[in-house]
């Protein structure tokens, strides 16, 4: 499948990539120009492969609250929040924000290779509610526009009021309706743009003129790592739970949601294996699968690694056994035959001035 | 990065390494613009042991981008006699200048024959092309 900014990426020169079905861009100028750009001014990334799903209905909260882990109703009207969609078991099926549009309204933003999936699974338990769920992905395309001046640029080129951190506002954008979030993957502040598709290249235009730099996934996944968002494939899948993940700060046991007894006795028992961020101390570099040695003894594996272009190391995050997921833990990696060393550390791996806390 | 280009003094190796001969028993090696072009910005190089014995068309070392990981495939077979020790701190140097700054290694050869496997830059052109 091709987004509706295709032919612009095609004309910026990137390398696409397979990625979920989509045809998408990795890269356009290279992976560390561009993490350096969203780091240091602004980058936009054509995230349209996202899916969106509607939920409306006077029954969309507790729908909602019985789907997502995160407290649903503390959102207001105009807010944001970030949950994961969980199996009876705990499993973390996918991960996703849900804006809330209105009083009865809300959007939920899903992870591409899961979207499909997600509508299943939310339209079964939808029977109980009074409530429409609706794929509305056909509807949106996504540009997240990233950096410590993103804000300021989407503001003045495209005539938007971008709004605060964790909020969603109604604009018009490109002439149309459009939704901006105050949202993001990559450990800065900025804005995540949902509008009309027929506009989309027209807005993508108007941000490579204002001097926003294009970037690709390659970048958007060596961001996100630096900030130690999950991704869902990689760090979080059905057959892991929030907590063992580290996001039991998004599970609201009291709220009663598909999973949260399973979830409630990992918390309160605690999980054999926990993920963890880490650095590797000198050369090489982690990539995902690679064993966490402790001596002769695998102890865990790597769920993400990568170059840090912002540390210049290779960094990243691994499902170790409990009692080593902790800070300044020394373990080796196995970098295919070679041993890496390398050191637990905290939350962030890389924590940017502009950094916002929120996911 | 530099501009695409593959110089005619070189032979190459259709997995996209070159070699350069110096004199009969000694060759350079390193990868064509074309590899690092694919491979994107190295930022991280691997070189084998001195001493160590490479076979041709076998792995001898690693590249890595930001992205991914790639096996460096030997044009011909030899003794490694020297490694570049200037791509530690400066791995770019492989996109920046390919066939220059960004050599690999320097290899005793053990077999010269081999040589009449490799291509010459017009066939690797065409390889490219094709």
């Amino acid at each position: 499948m091709k987004t509706p900014l295709h032919d612009q990426h095609l004309a910026s020169g990137a390398k696409l990539i397979d990625f979920a079905g989509w045809e998408m861009p990795v890269t356009y100028e290279g992976v560390r120009e561009e993490h350096v750009a969203v780091r240091t001014h602004a980058g936009v990334f054509d995230v349209s492969h996202m899916g969106e799903v509607e939920v409306e209905g006077p029954g969309a909260l507790a729908f909602l609250q019985r789907v997502l882990s995160n407290d649903v109703a503390a959102i207001a009207v105009g807010g944001a929040q970030y949950s994961c969609l969980c199996a009876e078991d705990g499993g973390v099926l996918d991960d996703l924000f849900a804006y809330r549009l209105g009083g009865d309204r809300y959007l939920i933003v899903t992870n591409s290779a899961n979207h499909a999936a997600d509508l299943a699974w939310l339209g079964r338990w939808s029977r109980d509610f009074d409530v429409a769920v609706r794929d509305v992905a056909d509807r949106y395309a996504m540009l997240a526009v990233q950096g410590p001046h993103a804000r300021m640029i989407v503001g003045r080129s495209l005539v938007v009021a971008p709004p605060p951190r964790m909020r969603v506002s109604a604009e018009r954008v490109g002439g149309r309706p459009a939704l901006v979030c105050g949202t993001g993957y990559t450990g800065e502040d900025g804005v995540e743009l949902l509008v009309d598709p027929e506009v989309a290249p027209a807005i993508w235009a108007e941000l490579l003129d204002a001097g926003v730099v294009p970037c690709g996934l390659g970048a958007r996944d060596t961001l996100r790592l630096e900030a130690c968002f999950h991704l869902h494939g990689n760090d979080l899948t059905p057959q892991r739970n929030p907590i063992e993940a580290g996001l039991g700060w998004c599970c609201k046991e009291a709220t009663g949601f598909v999973g949260a007894e399973a979830v409630a006795r990992a918390r309160a028992g605690g999980t054999a294996e926990r993920l963890a961020p880490f650095r590797v101390e000198g050369a090489g570099i982690p990539r995902q699968g690679n064993p966490v040695m402790l001596g002769e003894e695998r102890v865990g594996e790597v769920t993400s690694g990568s170059f840090s272009p912002s540390l210049e190391i290779g960094i990243g995050m691994a499902y170790v056994r409990s009692e080593l997921a902790e800070p300044d833990t020394e373990v080796e990696i196995d970098v295919r035959g070679k041993r890496r060393a390398a050191r637990i550390a905290s939350k962030p791996l890389y924590a940017s001035p502009s950094s916002p806390k929120e996911k | 990065m530099t501009e695409a280009g593959y110089p005619d003094d070189l032979l190459y190796h259709d997995q996209h390494d070159w070699a350069r001969l110096e004199g009969d028993e000694h060759a350079v090696f390193g990868i064509t613009w074309y590899a690092q072009d694919s491979l994107g910005e190295v930022v991280f190089y691997d070189p084998p042991e001195l001493g160590a014995a490479i076979d041709k068309d076998s792995s001898y070392a690693e590249v890595e981008s930001v992205k991914a990981v790639s096996d460096v495939i030997a044009p011909l077979s030899g003794e490694i006699v020297e490694v570049n020790d200037a791509l530690a701190d400066s791995p770019e140097k492989i996109n920046e200048d390919p066939y220059g700054e960004g050599w690999l290694v320097k290899v005793r050869l053990s077999a010269a024959s081999e040589t009449d496997a490799l291509l010459s830059a017009a066939e690797y052109r065409k390889l490219l092309d094709g």
